[in-house]
């Protein structure tokens, strides 16, 4: 493994019983790089996600994490990591500080040490107000930003984290996303799954898109959207139950189309030039939207569905 | 926030799960003090010195022994019985489902069995103290004869682990708490009832009593009543131990497997 590696996985598989929910995926991730598992639920990034955590062990193939393997230095390993469990899990009958102090000592770090590290993260994560206050009584963002900071009081090298925002307002995901900023401009390794487009293409330098348990593409959210996507795209809704009508009509106009339930999708360079051929053709829709190709884009291509159905 | 030099040495891992249970007590306790300092004297106040006057009126002595007496070890057997069942059911179904707590322990370098054997240490260490305070109430109400009675501490501390190491285990597996109220019902109640608690074996039907015998709290409370009077005798005692050890140990093999199940699928 090279210095600049910090995980390492090959032909990596998750099997529960007969069902296969991760098959045989590969990844490697740098040191300082902030690395995303883009994908609809059920695609396998929890399982996924927790392989990489050191967590659950993997039903084949092979994971290196810093160097070591997970069968044997599990604990060793995790003492270096940080995670961020999609469900909070967080002491609701504790305080605020106390969690973080509490959860600190099972890295066996000393109380004056636990102290000082629950003060600078309850500021990091703009909770120090809160510190004393019991989690039940916190707000949904704020239990996050606490799930975050917990995840972080022992200085991991890496930090992982499952579906950081879902279920959260847009201010408190924007306020939870600056501080992942924050961590990776310090040199914290981010490990993101995500099902939220816009949270990869902020977030991630590289992403993997994973789909029923593999992996459909791998690259930078921009070189992913130029690869499988052309580079505007014109959203068109008609008055009528079924969009596929269209599909022969407007075929013509685009490198592509994608026909949704409740509209349909136009790939093309010129949006606007679109549009109008379009009106000029005497198709009127009830709507149109000309907007840029995102990562959303890449996975209709690839898997001809929505990544938010 | 990078650049520690974090290495796991240091503190047994168990420890370090047995330390934030003690800790979450500390946090948490003012509920539950009351109660087990209250209910024994409660207890033996309305039984011993309630029922205990009917009994000495109609037939004397039970056992040798006046009906307070008789029954007070007897409490300190069920009461142990009664943590061990309290802490490991809806507790435990907690921290592994409802609230997950376990699973984010598992994200530490603690292992599935580090937070299992913290668990059962910390309700044997509550187990341990509540059964010190027990053997001093009823000291107070002047139920022990005999130096045996230092043994009352790790004799309750027993009970309770021979019900919490299979209890944990069992709620560790479980999906709901549906069962847990039928296992009290069924189980917990009846044994409560009739584990020669309020009066001695002989007291029941000869076809009865292997039944009675059958159940593990019938063993801690022989073992309670002989640690309390100095009338043990070897191979009896030895033989309630036995079968107190045998389900702690069974319970412990038990939850290693489930807990690990559960933290690592």
């Amino acid at each position: 493994m090279s210095e600049t590696h910090v995980l390492e996985a090959h032909q990596l598989v998750k099997r529960f019983g007969d069902f296969e929910a991760v098959k045989g995926i590969d990844v490697v991730i740098d040191r300082g790089e902030s690395f995303g598992f883009l994908g609809p639920n059920g695609a396998g990034k929890t399982s996924t996600m927790r392989m990489i955590s050191a967590i659950s062990q993997p039903s084949g193939g092979t994971i290196s994490i810093f160097g070591l393997d997970p069968r044997t230095k599990g604990p060793e390993i995790r003492s270096r990591l940080g995670v961020v469990p999609q469900e909070d899990s967080l002491e609701l009958e504790l305080s605020v500080r106390h969690n973080l102090e509490m959860f600190g000592r099972y890295f066996d770090l000393s109380r004056r040490v636990v102290r000082e590290r629950a003060t600078e993260l309850l500021e990091f994560t703009q909770l120090t107000e809160r510190a004393n206050d019991k989690v039940d009584n916190l707000s949904g963002g704020m239990k996050r930003r606490l799930t975050i900071a917990r995840g972080l009081m022992n200085r991991p090298e890496i930090l992982i984290l499952d579906e950081p925002t879902t279920g959260l307002d847009p201010q408190a995901r924007h306020l939870l996303w600056d501080r992942l900023y924050r961590l990776k401009r310090e040199g914290v390794t981010l490990i993101i799954t995500t099902h939220y487009m816009d949270e990869a293409e902020q977030l991630c330098d590289r992403l993997v898109v994973m789909d029923q348990g593999s992996i459909v593409a791998e690259g930078a959210p921009r070189a992913l959207i130029e690869q499988y996507s052309t580079r505007e795209v014109v959203e068109l809704r008609f008055m009528t139950d079924d969009h596929e009508e269209y599909l022969d009509r407007l075929s013509p106009f685009a490198e592509r189309v994608e026909v949704l339930p409740d509209r349909v999708l136009l790939y093309v360079n010129n949006g606007d030039e679109t549009l109008r051929d379009v009106h000029a053709a005497h198709i009127t829709p009830s709507s149109a939207l000309v907007r840029r190709s995102s990562l959303e884009d890449v996975f209709l291509h690839l898997t001809g569905r929505s990544l938010t159905e | 926030m990078i650049g520690s030099t974090n290495t796991d040495v240091g503190r047994s891992r168990w420890l370090r799960s047995w330390g934030y249970h003690a800790e979450y007590y500390a946090q948490t306790w003012r509920g539950s003090v009351a109660s087990s300092v209250l209910f024994p004297i409660l207890y033996l106040a309305a039984l011993g010195v309630g029922v205990g006057h009917l009994v000495s009126h109609h037939s004397g002595l039970v056992d040798g022994q006046t009906y307070l007496h008789f029954i007070a070890p007897s409490l300190l057997a069920t009461t142990t019985m009664q943590l061990g069942e309290g802490e490991s059911l809806w507790p435990v179904l907690a921290c592994v489902k409802w609230i997950r707590t376990y699973h984010a322990a598992a994200t530490t370098p603690l292992e599935p069995d580090d937070i299992l054997f913290g668990k059962l240490a910390w309700v044997a260490t509550r187990a341990f103290l509540t059964a010190v305070l027990y053997t001093i109430i009823i000291a107070c109400f002047g139920a022990i004869q005999s130096w045996w009675c230092l043994t009352l501490p790790f004799i309750g501390t027993l009970v309770t682990l021979a019900f919490s190491a299979p209890l944990v285990a069992y709620a560790a597996r479980s999906q709901s708490d549906a069962s847990f109220t039928t296992l009290y019902r069924f189980a917990f109640v009846p044994m409560f009832l009739f584990s020669a608690t309020f009066y001695p074996l002989s007291a029941y039907p000869g076809y009865l009593r292997p039944v009675v015998q059958f159940f593990p709290l019938y063993h801690g409370v022989a073992l309670a009543r002989a640690a309390a009077f100095g009338q043990g005798s070897i191979v009896p005692e030895l033989g309630h131990i036995a079968v107190l050890v045998t389900m702690a140990i069974v319970g412990i093999m038990w939850g290693r497997r489930t807990m690990r199940r559960r933290l690592t699928d």
